[in-house]
């Protein structure tokens, strides 16, 4: 504990940079799928609507992937900068999913490069395929950055000798216990949030009056994205959180509010923990135990049983945000089942306003419920930085500074936050007003006018 | 001393760490040179026209090329981690403005090319271009402390003393101008596939300036590291010596070119000339990764990581490479644009679409 006064300002430096980046990643996972498939549809079905919108979609591409990639870039630095007694001691084990991850983020560059601005000299069908790598190299780099945060929370596949690693496995390094767990929820998260983002945006668009079959396209297309993936979360979700109290049982009970080792545990919807106490939240006896293990009779570990320096801080944080993903997650639900309700029984999609009021906000529900998720893991993994291995105090640098490295993050990532949402805000208005078919020039930057003086 | 170059897997390593900075250096540092023309190009038509050139050539390849950066950290932390977290520690300063700067600059040029209004423009193209001068500067004196042995294995708390020294100021001089150069001459390239004569003439000056600053800065960082470290010094004069006149005789070959008007084989020169440099600069290093802290066998991974670690870049070797040389080959055919798609926006305020498209449809555009 020698370091701790920099763990804080180290944490929320690489949880806000982690935070704002993961977003930026989904989209870079999940929309190049969404946007090949309005492509294909647009090719398959000659419709020239379908082609705008992936052709505008993959503008927008162009500027979420710019800031995603020096995102990404500055959490590679971070890893270093704020954490070098992980890296040093570790580095050689978290480093192999981390290089698979560079390969396919090379992968996932070069092809955006080509499909991003291939649009006017490939063929149709050829830029088509250009973008066929994106939604592979994404997914898997997505499994290799999440095998490396796996191994955080299940290390395995090395030894230790003299504080150094003497030997490595890297199979089971990559694939240790938690990654198909960690990864699987990722991509469904990934889906999940492109999908609902995008239909939120056309779904506003439709409320203020803009019916067109561009909206209507641009609506269904990415919301099947996000109702695809809904209901395999529920499952995969439903089964993250059971594998999480087999292996990490303090963090199982910070979310669930769990003192004390203990069979017939009552789940707590809601509430803070004052003292040790459960305030304000709605009680249901015994289905915590059951949850876990199908009876009341099920024995959950309480975070008591390890000593309160061994235990994860802020448990009020960790078990509200566990509570509003899940909440999230069934209202989602809700919604697909909703949309496929009015589908099987009548052959179209729901036209009620509340439906499109409720996609409305289903992009901004999934951000909060991803963010929420990764509280959940990385705050609730406490105080350790690789579980049960090597504490978060032990990890963190000891060059002065982070304090103003995580004023400037938060600065510099608010003013980006609001130019990634104003920019392509901007870009829509314009191709509203703009005929359809041009899409502006964009010389980086000259005179206002050319046939105008220059200031 | 080949005892302290560690095992064979070990040496490879290091190869492939030199390998990954020269190609940071000549496909990003060309990057980083381009947003150093960019500021420099002046106000008004004249400037607008060199930054579209500028912004044709590495718009749809920057992103790609900017992941040898990421490769470099990460092969750095898996196979040589007491070394990362020691140059992470002493170096928190240096790094984390080359972190900032990455991210000014690749939002700076993202978002320029999609704001209208001159305003916003201008400003995220300043953005760009003063990130593009600052970063590799930054980067440099990182080297430049690892260079003259002031990065220690066990980082004290000190905020500067690793990398506000001569050598550091040097050598991210050095970098700056590296990437000016680079850049320079690849532009000229660029302009003359397009029949830009007014372009190329330009970019020529530009090369022909940088070459000879470059190459005039690189001798006096060579002569000031006989005093801040006199044994990389003694074998850049000594064993690396073939590579420092490859570098020497390469640098001389692309004014030749420039001057003959011959731009043929004239990227490769100006990249082996860069190169030749990193790889001196290991070669005289060896066996040592930071000198006075750890020699690469102390610094180094167990072998079934490193060997793990090769092996994904034998996969990369297979798969990247390729589609690599298709993203450049499309580029080289103009197949890539980046915004040539600009049917022209006649009555758009501070738009003046259309050239791009004009241009390289009708290849030969009037130079001024």
């Amino acid at each position: 504990m020698i370091f701790a006064a920099a763990v804080v300002p180290a944490r929320a430096q690489m949880g806000s940079s982690l935070g704002f980046h993961i977003i930026l990643a989904c989209f870079g996972v999940a929309f190049p799928a969404i946007a090949l498939s309005a492509e294909w549809i647009g090719v398959r079905r000659g419709d020239p609507v379908a082609l705008l919108l992936a052709r505008r979609w993959s503008k927008v591409m162009a500027v979420l992937f710019a800031v995603g990639a020096v995102s990404g870039t500055v959490l590679s630095y971070e890893m270093g900068l704020l954490w070098p007694g992980l890296m040093g001691r570790f580095g050689e084990a978290l480093g192999i999913p981390f290089t698979m991850e560079a390969v396919f983020f090379f992968l996932e560059a070069i092809f955006t490069g080509i499909y991003l601005y291939g649009w006017d000299r490939l063929s149709p069908r050829a830029h088509l395929w250009s973008g066929i790598p994106l939604p592979i190299t994404g997914a898997l780099g997505l499994f290799s950055v999440l095998a490396a945060n796996s191994w955080m929370n299940s290390p395995a596949g090395y030894t230790m000798r003299h504080g150094r690693i003497a030997s490595i496995d890297p199979w089971a390094v990559f694939f240790n216990a938690s990654t198909p767990y960690e990864s699987a929820h990722m991509l469904l998260a990934a889906y999940m949030v492109t999908g609902f983002t995008i239909a939120g945006i056309y779904a506003t668009g439709m409320l203020r009056g803009r019916r067109d079959h561009y909206h209507r396209l641009g609506l269904r297309v990415s919301f099947l994205a996000g109702a695809t993936a809904t209901p395999l979360q529920a499952i995969v979700g439903d089964s993250v959180a059971r594998f999480v109290e087999h292996t990490q049982p303090v963090k199982f009970a910070a979310m669930e509010y769990v003192p004390n080792t203990a069979r017939d545990v009552p789940e707590y919807l809601g509430g803070v923990l004052v003292n040790g106490k459960v305030d304000l939240a709605l009680n249901v006896p015994g289905l915590d135990s059951i949850l876990v293990g199908w009876t009341p009779s099920t024995k959950v570990i309480g975070y008591r049983s390890v000593p309160p320096d061994r235990r994860p801080p802020l448990m009020s944080l960790i078990h509200l945000s566990f509570d509003l993903m899940v909440v999230i997650a069934f209202a989602l639900l809700a919604l697909v089942c909703w949309a496929g309700w009015v589908w099987w029984y009548e052959r179209r999609w729901p036209k009620s306003n509340w439906f499109l009021v409720c996609v409305a906000l289903s992009g901004v529900a999934s951000i909060a419920a991803m963010e929420s998720g990764w509280i959940v893991t990385e705050v609730g993994r406490q105080p350790w930085v690789v579980y049960g291995v090597e504490l978060t105090s032990a990890a963190v640098t000891r060059a002065r500074g982070v304090g103003v490295t995580l004023g400037v993050i938060l600065a510099v990532y608010l003013v980006i936050t609001v130019c990634s949402i104003a920019v392509p805000m901007m870009m829509s208005r314009r191709w509203r007003n703009e005929p359809p078919g041009d899409e502006g020039a964009s010389v980086p930057y000259g005179p206002p006018d050319r046939q105008a003086a220059p200031r | 001393m080949s005892g302290a170059g560690g095992s064979p897997a070990t040496v490879t390593a290091a190869a492939m760490l030199l390998a990954g900075g020269s190609a940071y250096a000549l496909l990003s540092g060309a990057d980083f040179g381009g947003g150093i023309w960019d500021l420099l190009a002046g106000r008004g038509e004249r400037g607008a026209r060199l930054r579209e050139l500028i912004d044709t050539s590495m718009t749809p390849v920057w992103e790609a090329n900017h992941v040898w950066l990421v490769y470099l950290l990460v092969i750095l932390w898996t196979a040589f981690p007491p070394a990362f977290s020691a140059i992470m520690t002493a170096l928190f300063v240096p790094l984390s403005a080359s972190a900032l700067g990455i991210v000014l600059r690749g939002i700076g040029f993202a978002f320029r090319h999609e704001v209208r209004r001159f305003r916003s423009r201008q400003l995220a193209g300043a953005l760009f271009a003063g990130a593009s001068l600052a970063t590799p500067f930054f980067l440099g004196t990182v080297v430049g402390a690892i260079v003259s042995g002031r990065v220690p294995a066990r980082p004290r708390d000190d905020l500067v003393g690793a990398w506000v020294n001569p050598t550091s100021m040097l050598t991210g001089s050095l970098f700056v101008l590296a990437c000016a150069y680079v850049s320079a001459v690849y532009l000229v390239g660029d302009a003359a596939r397009r029949g830009e004569a007014g372009l190329v003439r330009a970019f020529e000056r530009r090369a022909a300036v940088a070459a000879v600053a470059t190459g005039g800065l690189a001798a006096a960082t060579l002569a000031w590291l006989s005093r801040s470290a006199p044994r990389v010094f003694a074998n850049l004069t000594g064993r690396a010596l073939p590579l420092v006149a490859l570098s020497v005789a390469a640098g001389l070959a692309v004014l030749v070119a420039i001057w003959r008007h011959r731009y043929r084989g004239v990227r490769a020169l100006a990249g082996l000339a860069v190169a030749a440099v990193l790889w001196g600069w290991g070669l005289a290093q060896y066996p040592e990764l930071v000198p006075g802290a750890y020699t690469l066998r102390a610094a180094s991974a167990p072998n079934a990581s490193l060997l793990a670690v090769l092996a994904i870049l034998g996969i990369a070797a297979v798969t990247v490479g390729p589609a690599f040389a298709v993203l450049y080959r499309l580029q080289q055919r103009d197949a890539l644009a980046a915004h040539a798609s600009a049917p022209g926006n006649p009555g758009g305020r501070g738009d003046p679409g259309g050239r791009g498209r004009g241009r390289a449809a009708g290849g030969g555009g009037a130079g001024p």
